[in-house]
């Protein structure tokens, strides 16, 4: 009985209702199907997202920051390009520029104390914040221990900062320096590999390093390999390059406009 | 203003696995049934065809088709005394919204309980004396054998592919050994092996286990189901779990029931409507229909003869907490019993590499795999181990999206040039065994509410209090060794371990394989509802999905959720509706 009450009472507070009345369903907020209005329609099909919308993020000097960490995890080196290449920070301000950044499906209400390491992500505020903080922070970090900023840096010491975050030892003010570090290791490695449509993995650079064939869809043809290695380029949601190329176009897949 | 609907005859809460199975078995009976689903309408054309649905950052890591924390989220601490914080965004489990539920992106794994596992406190016990005292398991109040023809029902609706290892009573080459006996074949043949199963097949034999193929909802060949709905061979195109199927191959309520209850003229689904209780007459017998709000913030009333909850087991249960319906289970008292006998699945497993050879996994199956049962439920001697339940262990080759899988070996860093090395050698020739464990109940494993966090309606939050218990620990000790020793035996490079974390994590993925909290028995002072699904207090009140769990076996769940399902329904058309009444008399 008491649940039932607190159930009610908050609800009710929470809708700032009070009064109830029998009237005809209007069903507004609501869609019904059923009797003659069903809910498919023939040759309808929602498209895939866009991603490559303009809206930007960073400021210049985050993307600068940002660039230089994402080239550190996934360096252009002898086994090919790396995260540069891939537009990975092309990607990350797109994202943060959009619902994922604004934690728009995240529930972010408060209070914010001190978690546990079972309890997953626990900052205050959305992505889009914890770069905002976690950037500021790393950069006045690297300005105090070594004289300028993470961009400033050369490889080795870059890589020496980013160790001491990914171990927790860095000490970034409000931003837990590991699970920040996390968070940008999960998103480069997002734009690194991802599907070309969201504005990362340019060209499929992810895709063709490790022979990963992409957004194919029938493999009946190669399910008994056997263990053999199988030849099969990549091809992306957008098509694939040398498909628009023998109709003599500049192919979608080449991230064209993507800077 | 609160709008007040006409009253239905029955109203089914959440449209997902359990809602359609309901939905089509009671409008058959000749009911008026409304479903009320808090997300959108989804079919396959429109919302996930093949040329969209392969996008592996847009519906896993930006959980396109999961619910949204900001709508319903849980709080969650491993133990008592330690403060829980909401989970904001899902790692371990991830429900589905939308209609079809998360059967629209379940993987499709479809196994049988074993005999024993409904019996898990007596048959136990008998064997290997008592249990300790924390340990809250007790016998499901239904056999197996009540359930047989209800697994067969879900089995062929689905169109499972597998080969059967009990028919009658003969043990049939190839299958499953230890599977409870089957009325029937499986519905269709086995899906095709690739060289990852050949491989884990030939190590399993060598060492004397019984491998056969997974049961598998993802079609081996074209399928007509009894209701005449229509799937497509599977192309095998490794965005299956967590995805919707383009191709019609995966059994979903879209592939299934849909296009055929959706045209009964005694049936309406609405969307977008958020159920948020449970109403109840005075005398607190009757269940008297439900609230819910629209996605303008419209309040509405929902009379019904019978109200059906079939939101998933974390939503059944709140629903239940924030309806009053029954007294919340308290771990110091041992009272009350809404909540209790949480349970979750026990994993761990072992990563195999190969140097000469490709395992090319990009080509797979939400439910393709090898398996053995030899070392889950009761199949082995437990004498002297220290824990009871088993685990299944299996190969499956269920994908290799590059987000999800980063396979490297033991030692290697997390990024920078050697990780990247590391990944490009073994992406492709990398393959896994998983320990898929059953997850037995503890008095301090539970679900209540939560006494800060609240839902943008400003109620309570489900409060989860969870950790791997000594049973857990012992289980996964004793059998992920045997994982090991059968992936060294196929002929990789090296294995990596990946053993149970120390402490139940909420980020990593693991399962959505929630149970308990709204358990069935055999009286009000054991469970929440009866052995017909039937809540013990509101008589034309009934819940589904795994929350009737008393506690969780080493297997996917949805074969027995599905089974329960149409269980319970069967009590309803033969039995409830002739009598409406409490259909277990105590
Ligand atoms: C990624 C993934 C893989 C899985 N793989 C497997 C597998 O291989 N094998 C297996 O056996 N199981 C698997 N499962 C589990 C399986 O999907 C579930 O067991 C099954 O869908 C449960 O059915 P249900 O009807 O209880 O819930 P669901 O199918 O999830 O349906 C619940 C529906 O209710 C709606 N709802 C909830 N609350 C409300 C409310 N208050 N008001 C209105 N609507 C509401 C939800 O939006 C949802 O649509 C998997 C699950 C996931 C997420
Ligand atoms: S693997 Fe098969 S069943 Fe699964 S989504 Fe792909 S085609 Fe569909």
């Amino acid at each position: 009985m008491l649940q039932r009450r607190i159930g009610k009472r908050v609800f009710l507070r929470g809708c700032l209702l009070g009064a109830t009345a029998l009237v005809m369903p209007s069903v507004l907020g609501a869609r019904e199907y059923g009797g003659t209005n069903m809910p498919w329609a023939a040759g309808v099909a929602n498209l895939p997202h866009d991603a490559m919308h303009a809206a930007r993020f960073f400021t210049p000097e985050e993307y600068e920051m940002a660039d230089a960490i994402t080239a550190r995890l996934i360096p252009d080196d002898d086994t090919g390009p790396g995260a540069q290449a891939a537009g990975v920070v092309d990607f990350i301000d797109r994202q943060l520029a959009g619902f994922y950044g604004r934690g728009q499906r995240w529930y972010m209400q408060g209070p914010f104390p001190e978690p546990l390491e079972t309890q997953g992500y626990q900052a205050p505020y959305p992505p889009a914040g914890l770069w905002r903080a976690g950037l500021a922070a790393l950069d006045q970090h690297c300005h105090q221990a070594h004289g300028q900023g993470f961009a400033a840096l050369d490889g080795p010491t870059q890589d020496d900062v980013l160790k001491g975050m990914e171990k927790g030892e860095v000490d970034l003010n409000t931003t837990d320096a590991a699970s920040f570090f996390d968070f940008i290791r999960e998103m480069t490695i997002e734009g690194f590999f991802c599907d070309p449509v969201h504005g990362g993995n340019r060209d499929m650079v992810g895709w063709h390093l490790i022979g990963f064939p992409g957004a194919r869809y029938d493999y009946r043809d190669f399910l008994h390999h056997n263990g053999a290695a199988i030849d099969m380029p990549p091809v992306s949601l957008m098509g694939r390059p040398a498909w628009n190329a023998q109709q003599g176009q500049r192919g979608t897949g080449n991230r064209k406009g993507a800077r | 203003m609160t709008e007040i609907h006409r009253s239905i005859d029955v109203v089914l809460v959440g449209f997902g696995w359990t809602g359609a199975i309901l939905a089509h078995e009671l409008t058959a009976e000749g009911l008026q049934v409304l479903a009320l689903e808090r997300g959108g309408w989804r079919d396959t054309p429109t919302d996930f065809p093949t040329t969209h649905a392969p996008d592996e950052l847009r519906y896993y890591w930006r959980h396109e088709m999961f619910q949204e924390t900001a709508q319903e989220t849980q709080t969650f601490r491993n133990r008592r005394g330690q403060t829980a914080l909401p989970i904001r965004r899902w790692g371990s489990y991830l429900p589905g919204v939308g209609v079809g539920g998360a059967g629209v992106h379940w993987n499709g794994q479809t196994f049988r309980f074993l005999p024993s596992d409904f019996l898990a406190r007596s048959h136990n016990q008998e064997r290997y004396g008592a249990l300790p005292d924390d340990m809250t398991v007790q016998d499901y109040p239904v056999t197996y054998d009540e359930l047989e023809p209800h697994f067969d029902r879900f089995e062929k609706l689905c169109g499972i592919c597998g080969q059967a290892g009990n028919l009658q009573g003969d043990l049939r080459p190839g299958g499953n050994p230890f599977e409870g006996w089957r009325s029937n074949e499986y519905p269709n043949p086995p899906m095709e092996m690739t060289f990852s199963q050949d491989r884990f097949k030939a190590s399993a034999r060598d060492m004397g286990l019984n491998p056969f193929p997974a049961p598998s909802a993802n079609m081996s060949r074209a399928y007509t189901n009894p209701l005449g709905v229509r799937m497509a061979p599977c192309t095998y195109c490794g965005f299956c779990e967590k995805f919707g199927c383009g191709n019609y191959s995966k059994a979903s309520p879209q592939t299934t029931i849909l296009p055929v209850v959706m045209q009964q003229s005694n049936f309406r689904l609405r969307t977008h409507c958020d159920v948020l209780h449970v109403n109840k007459d005075r005398d607190n017998t009757r269940a008297t229909g439900v609230t819910y709000i629209d996605a303008h913030g419209q309040l509405h009333e929902q009379p019904a003869q019978i109200v059906i909850l079939c939101g998933y087991q974390l939503s059944n249960t709140r629903l239940m907490m924030l309806s009053g319906i029954g007294e919340i289970y308290d771990p110091a008292t041992g009272q009350g019993q809404l909540g209790r006998n949480y349970t979750y699945q026990v994993m761990s497993g072992v990563d195999v590499f190969f140097d000469d050879a490709f395992t090319n996994e990009y080509i797979g199956a939400g439910a393709l795999g090898m398996v053995v049962d030899d070392y889950n439920g009761d199949n082995f001697d437990h004498s002297g181990l220290g824990f009871i339940g088993g685990a299944y262990i299996a190969c499956w080759t269920t994908h290799a999206r590059p987000i999800e899988s980063q396979p490297v070996p033991e030692g290697t860093p997390e990024w920078g040039s050697e990780w990247k090395r590391a990944l490009q050698q073994n992406f492709l020739r990398h393959t896994s065994l998983s320990v898929h464990g059953a997850s037995m109940a503890h008095r301090e494993n539970y679900l209540d509410l939560d006494p800060t966090y609240k839902d943008r309606y400003g109620r309570p939050l489900m409060r989860m209090t969870y950790d791997f218990t000594a049973n857990d620990r012992r289980l996964s000790e004793h059998i992920t060794p045997v994982a090991a020793q059968i992936a060294r035996g196929m002929g990789g490079r090296e294995i990596k371990v990946n053993a149970l974390d120390a402490h139940y994590d909420i980020w990593p993925y693991q399962t959505t394989h929630n149970t308990g909290g709204t358990i069935m028995g055999e009286t009000p002072a054991d469970s929440v509802v009866n052995r017909y699904l039937q809540s013990w207090e509101l008589h034309n009140l009934f819940v589904m999905g795994a929350g009737v769990f008393p506690q969780n076996a080493g297997y996917n769940p949805t074969a027995t959720v599905a089974a329960l399902a149409y269980w319970s329904a069967h009590a309803i058309r033969t039995q409830y509706l002739r009598a409406p009444g409490p259909l277990v008399q105590v």
